[in-house]
């Protein structure tokens, strides 16, 4: 409410998009980061920075074709982890436990898998319900009991970890044999079908936003500039062929034995969740009450939201997002152990959230934050690995980058107060 | 937006208050705060509901919104008796209220406020377009040209701008009677000054309007009706022009007139 003492003739800020050509376009989006909203900015430049300084210092490990791959896989289970989170985050709250959600959800799928010789869907089925279940036992607790989230889930983290003790036996595991869950983090597409699919995402973005520019330039609104939407178009179109094109050359370290090529199938698992994810956050009334719970929940009971039932499906959600994140640490160690979804999983993902942009504040923050900031947290542990370091250093350093981060989150929310932009 | 002002317009029936309360009570616990309300709120005109800190403005507001139900008494809107108990039985009647803190969310721009809770759908997917066009539309019909672009942060809004996207959102639906809660009190006199003529507005295109303020300049410059409360009791309820501000201040103070009684 500082705006209150302004004056009235400047109050509204420019749109981005009233600019029509290059200058405009940057100088708008300069005077957005200005005023405090950066988005996934620092992010995408500290994953900048990091990637040339460790490519410089480990010039034939890093940036070879199976590390790139082995990073995705690395940072897969993670990046899904904070993606759910990110719901979870949106609301104000946090959830301690999705990492031993995930792990517990996987030890019920290994059950269900291995003991009960289901198949691979009946054993999917059993995660995401695992998932569904606890979700929904925190979110009565918070949403309807009102205990703070950080107390529910520290208890369930706790209490998670003793229930996954009992399912799988102290010091033993239970195999993943199942080859269809195994190669989520495995195996990869066959190199046509990575390219197939980065075309059919990148004729598919372009046409989308063309066409939504078009009908709302016919509505007399405003709209982005076609300039702007052919340099975002063009952008995403060279990413996605440097990508899916690093990742198709051979990569194995004796291609006469066993070929290895194409994108990792857990990326399409990434991806997946990024698409249904956002869409449900950006475009469903769901998604924009979510928003609103967690900007003002006050404003949003009276405006008729269903506060309770907002805060309860979003914990539903981040844990079953959470399931399949344990799903994919399980697969990727071909078992799963009491300690699958422990040590340092959940932290990294809130890190990873974090770190992409979304506020520990509630009301910000976006699922391909935690894509971005898990991509972060990844090349940090995987270049550090690499150079070395022992996995002190490792943490100490991820530590400080989530400091970093959770400072830029509080000094850009001061700068927006100041300025006026939330 | 005229098309919507005209049909409101016709529709009031003559001399029939838009909302008639009688003997409206309502405890908290021990502490009795409403005793026995009576209040006239015709369409058309601007009814302001004066009183000192804790007379029970906002309690008497609230349970005519559906925050909480009365205790006991009669609620009678557009002739028919009905009763409200959550704020969905009062928006389908077409009561709306702003609120003294206005409930806006910083992190959502003004469509999206106005259109909270609310929000248009097509084919189970926001209708962001449709949202945006009937945003302005309303804020035009409004006559608010205060607001350059409806897609910014409420966030970054004046005062008066805020109250302006507040105003607008109850007025988005077929709305029958607006409430607002000290509209100006954290304004500026020339923001004052514009959300004023907005209330005026409202009421001109055929709207009950109900004003709580304690500035008795805004009151006799805006409203047509003047409710008094006075620990709980309603003492008055008069024509503007049928009193002064220093007899009204009297009424808020003291909860009569002394000699003048002009109570009814
Ligand atoms: N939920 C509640 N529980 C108990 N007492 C309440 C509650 N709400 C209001 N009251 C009491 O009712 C009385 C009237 O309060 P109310 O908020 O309606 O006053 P008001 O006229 O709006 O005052 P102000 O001008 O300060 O806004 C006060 O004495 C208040 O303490
Ligand atoms: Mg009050």
């Amino acid at each position: 409410m500082t705006a209150t003492k302004k004056p009235e003739s400047p109050a509204v800020a420019p749109e981005p998009w009233q600019a029509q050509n290059l200058g405009g376009i940057w100088r708008s989006y300069v005077a957005k980061v200005r005023g405090g909203d950066v988005g996934a900015l620092p992010a995408v430049l500290g994953l900048l920075v990091l990637v040339i300084v460790f490519s410089i210092l480990r010039p034939d490990t890093f940036t070879s074709e199976l590390n790139f791959a082995n990073l995705i896989n690395q940072s897969a289970a993670v990046t899904v982890i904070a993606m759910g989170l990110v719901f979870v985050l949106l609301l104000g709250e946090i959830d301690l436990s999705a990492g031993f959600t995930g792990g517990t959800a996987a030890a019920v799928m290994g059950v269900v898998m291995t003991n009960h010789d289901q198949g691979w869907f009946i054993s999917v089925l059993a995660c995401i319900a695992t998932g569904v279940v606890i979700g929904t036992c925190i979110g009565l607790l918070v949403a309807r009991l009102g205990i703070p989230s950080f107390v529910v889930t520290l208890a369930a983290y706790l209490g998670l970890q003793g229930v996954m003790l009992e399912i799988i036996g102290e010091g033993g595991t239970i195999p993943f044999e199942n080859e269809s869950i195994r190669a989520i983090t495995d195996k990869n597409l066959p190199v046509w079908l990575g390219w197939t699919l980065a075309a059919a995402l990148v004729l598919g973005y372009a046409a989308v936003t063309y066409l939504r520019n078009a009908r709302r330039r016919r509505a007399g609104l405003q709209h982005e500039p076609t300039l702007l939407w052919a340099i975002k178009t063009g952008s995403l179109a060279v990413i996605a062929v440097l990508f899916v094109g690093y990742l198709s050359r051979e990569r194995s370290l004796n291609p006469a034995f066993k070929s290895l090529k194409g994108v990792p199938n857990s990326m399409v698992v990434i991806l997946g969740l990024l698409l249904v994810l956002s869409f449900l956050l950006g475009r469903s009334a769901w998604g924009r009450h979510v928003y609103a719970v967690g900007g003002n929940a006050e404003a949003a009971r009276r405006a008729g939201i269903n506060v309770m039932w907002v805060k309860l499906s979003c914990f539903i959600l981040c844990s079953s997002v959470a399931a399949i994140g344990g799903l994919l640490l399980a697969a990727r160690n071909h078992s799963v152990s009491p300690q699958t979804g422990g040590n340092e999983t959940l932290l990294y993902a809130v890190g990873a959230a974090v770190i992409g942009g979304t506020s520990l504040f509630g009301g910000k923050g976006r699922v391909v934050d935690a894509v971005i900031g898990g991509t972060v947290v990844a090349v940090i542990a995987n270049g550090m690995g690499l150079l070395n370091q022992e996995p002190g250093v490792v943490y100490i350093v991820t530590g400080l980058v989530l400091l970093v981060a959770a400072s830029v989150d509080a000094i850009s929310r001061r700068r927006a107060a100041a300025s006026g932009r939330a | 937006m005229t098309a919507t002002a005209s049909e409101r317009a016709a529709a009031p029936s003559s001399g029939e208050p838009l909302l008639r309360l009688r003997g409206i009570q309502k405890s908290f616990g021990a502490v009795h705060v409403l005793r026995g309300i009576d209040l006239d709120v015709k369409a058309g005109e601007v009814t302001a509901l004066v009183g000192d800190n804790g007379a029970g403005k906002s309690t008497l507001i609230k349970g005519i919104a559906g925050i909480h139900s009365f205790d006991e008494g009669e609620y009678v809107f557009d002739g028919r008796p009905v009763t409200v108990h959550n704020p969905k039985d009062a928006s389908g009647l077409g009561i709306e209220v702003v609120y003294q803190d206005l409930a806006l969310c910083d992190n959502l721009d003004v469509v999206h406020n106005m259109f909270l809770g609310r929000e248009l759908r097509h084919r189970g997917l926001l209708d962001e377009d449709a949202m945006e066009k009937r945003a302005r539309e309303t804020l035009n019909g409004l006559s608010v040209r205060t607001l350059q672009s409806v897609r910014t942060k409420v966030a970054s809004l004046s005062g008066g701008q805020r109250q302006t996207v507040a105003i607008a959102r109850s007025v988005l639906w077929n709305s029958r009677l607006v409430i607002l809660d000290e509209p100006t009190a954290a304004l500026g006199v020339a923001q004052t000054e514009q959300v004023l003529l907005l209330v005026r507005r409202l009421a001109d295109s055929g709207l009950g309007v109900i004003l709580i303020s304690h500035n008795l300049n805004d009151v006799f410059q805006v409203a047509d009706d003047i409710a008094v409360l006075y620990l709980g009791q309603m003492v008055a309820q008069v024509r503007k022009d049928d009193v002064t501000s220093n007899q009204v201040v009297q009424l808020i103070t003291t909860g009569s007139t002394g000699a003048e009684g002009a109570s009814a």
